[in-house]
């Protein structure tokens, strides 16, 4: 924790972080100080073990799903852009932002990019679709050896059942979304970052 | 040249060792000459200045917004049962797409910011107190703080740390030969005063008695002499190598204290029994124990390991506060080593704690070791002004066990499926 961690960030890389995330300038510094303890190998890089070792994200059942969505497809390093670029799909949605820029594309921290990040929890092998298979295998990380198999497997049907609409046994993004119209997304899926 | 070193030497051995006398003579017969306290009224008062400069500009420039004190985000402290369950409504149980959203919004929140990490390294200070160490958001500020930085470290490095070595070896030097126990406190009193150490000890009324166990939260190997300042104690640890090694045996030599081989450590009824034996024995003086286990970053208290707690007698909770302003005392065991810790601790400004010394508890009706242990540190943690937390210190170094994880998921399972079997 010495003065080497703020100065391995450069301004122009804090701006470029501001405008595609939506992070003050003092919430992206102290972000970053985080990064820098969390990197325990000190390559301006974290792995998998750097998320392993905060106790309460290892207890945590969906742990190695969420520890897998800052890791981009076929990569085992996350820089801090990459960091950032993930965190921020939980800022909370604010309504002057929608004025802001409307040729810079859908803000991360949208609906849609929230349930985005929510549908790729489940979505194992990012194939845009969650299958039986994918979604058996996510309730079983949530519940452990607590229900049987059988059980197990007729939530699951029960759950694509009620979501699939074109009849492909697997849920698409679209169909995800709208089973999930209803609910307060935004509130759920959004941390009060302090200043 | 040479001339002019010639004339030099003896100048400044004279001055060290005046300073040294002045230093060590006093500490010897417990009395004070008042030159630690004008050095601790100087140096507060620079310091005061130094943060008056710091938030004056900060007003100016609007770049010292926050404050460390406050966290990155602001946690909800929802439940899985509100959360979860509130959805549940009319169906008895159930599962929903939306149940994972509990689950990643509680991961994200301790990526960014979680309990037990920061504990294992030293605290973010509200404002500078100048040493180059703990300058991770203050940049330059202006020049008379530079300079007042600068003459800091010749201050530090050129006066404080040549004289705290010189009183330490000749500490070492002595403390080898004593074999009284009156011999041993003034060693450690030199040792204290050597690196300016003001220590308040309140409530000595309750000061840990001869056949007790005294229990203390731990953040360096200067909780020894700190606490031992005010009184012998029997030590209990693991033998070590190196300099470690040296002390301990020379420390043995004094008093009796109990050093236990590796091996030993791992037969918990061994441990227990020797420990016993010594309780048991009223001439005794009392063990110290720090039942945390490893050093922690002193702004909370980690969980006690029942050990200490099941060898019965009477427990005295002592709690221990450094202020950080001073210099930080804590140990990160797994950044620095001892060499280069004692090397930080001599070029501080100086060592600044309170010590509270608890009334003595014992363990009630019915009340098992880990209850009790929790019912001791939630008391110090009370007393201290630390956060009281229940996660393992050993997480220091180890994974977190699985047990905690299946918790969770039984919770969760209850949930899917309906409270009882009344399906």
């Amino acid at each position: 924790m010495g003065s080497r961690a703020s100065s391995l960030l450069r301004e122009e890389d804090i701006e470029e972080i501001k405008k595609e995330t939506g992070f003050s300038h003092s919430q992206i510094t102290r972000l970053y100080s985080r990064f820098h303890s969390l990197d325990k190998g000190e390559n301006g890089a974290l792995s998998r073990e750097d998320f392993q070792r905060i106790p309460e994200l290892a207890i945590n059942p969906l742990g190695d799903r969420i520890i897998n969505a800052f890791f981009p497809e076929g990569e085992d390093q996350v820089n801090f852009r990459g960091f950032m670029r993930t965190l921020a799909h939980f800022r909370p949605v604010e309504d002057n932002e929608k004025n802001k820029d409307p040729s810079a594309g859908e803000p991360l921290n949208s609906r849609n990019n929230k349930l985005l990040f929510a549908f790729r929890l489940y979505d194992l092998d990012r194939d845009d679709k969650i299958s039986r298979d994918e979604l058996l295998q996510v309730l079983r990380m949530m519940v452990g050896v607590n229900i049987s198999d059988e059980q197990l497997g007729s939530i699951a049907d029960r759950t694509i059942q009620e979501a699939d609409t074109n009849g492909d046994m697997c849920i698409s993004f679209s169909e995800f979304i709208k089973v999930l119209e209803k609910v307060d997304v935004e509130q759920k899926m959004s941390i009060r970052f302090l200043h | 040249m040479g001339g002019f070193w010639a004339a030099v030497v003896p100048v400044l051995q004279m001055f060290f060792l005046s300073l040294l006398l002045l230093i060590m003579l006093p500490a010897m017969f417990g009395f004070s000459l008042g030159i630690t306290e004008t050095y601790m009224k100087i140096l507060i008062k620079t310091l005061k200045w130094a943060t008056l400069r710091i938030q004056k500009s900060s007003k100016e420039e609007e770049t010292l917004k926050h404050s460390s004190s406050n966290g990155l985000i602001q946690r909800d402290d929802s439940s899985l049962e509100k959360e979860i369950g509130e959805r549940r409504g009319n169906r008895r149980g159930d599962f929903a797409l939306s149940d994972v959203f509990y689950f990643s919004k509680k991961g994200i929140e301790s990526i960014v910011e979680d309990e037990v990490t920061q504990r294992f390294s030293s605290e973010e200070l509200v404002s500078w107190n100048l040493l180059t160490r703990t300058n991770n958001n203050f940049h330059y500020i202006s020049l008379r703080l530079t300079i007042l930085w600068g003459v800091g470290v010749i201050v530090r490095y050129g006066i404080l740390l040549p004289l705290r070595l010189m009183v330490w070896m000749s500490e070492i030097l002595t403390g080898y030969h004593c074999y009284f126990e009156l011999v041993h406190v003034m060693c450690y009193r030199i040792c204290a005063r050597g690196l300016s150490a003001t220590i308040h000890y309140h409530n000595r009324e309750n000061k840990p008695k001869k056949g007790g166990i005294c229990v203390a939260n731990h953040t360096s190997p200067i909780d020894v002499v700190i606490l031992a300042n005010d009184g012998g104690y029997a030590m209990v640890g693991q033998v070590h190598g190196g300099l470690m090694g040296v002390v301990q045996r020379a420390m043995v030599r004094a008093c009796p204290h109990i050093w236990f081989e590796r091996a030993e450590m791992k037969d918990r009824h061994l441990v227990t029994q020797r420990l016993r034996d010594h309780v048991n024995d009223k001439k005794k003086l009392p063990i110290l124990i720090f039942p945390e286990g490893t050093c922690i970053n002193n702004t909370s208290v980690m969980m006690f390991k029942k050990g200490s707690f099941e060898i019965g007698g009477t427990i005295y909770p002592v709690a221990i506060k450094y202020d950080p302003q001073f210099g930080d005392a804590f140990w990160n065991s797994a950044k620095y080593n001892m060499v280069s810790y004692l090397l930080r601790m001599m070029t501080s400004w100086a060592i600044v704690c309170n010590v509270w010394y608890l009334p003595p508890m014992t363990q009630k009706e019915g009340e098992d070791a880990v209850q009790f242990a929790n019912r001791v540190k939630s008391a110090i943690a009370q007393q201290g002004g630390l956060v009281d937390l229940s996660w393992d210190g050993g997480l220091k170094r180890a994974k977190v066990k699985d047990t905690f994880k299946q918790e969770q998921q039984k919770k969760y399972s209850c949930m899917v499926v309906g409270d009882d079997s009344s399906e």
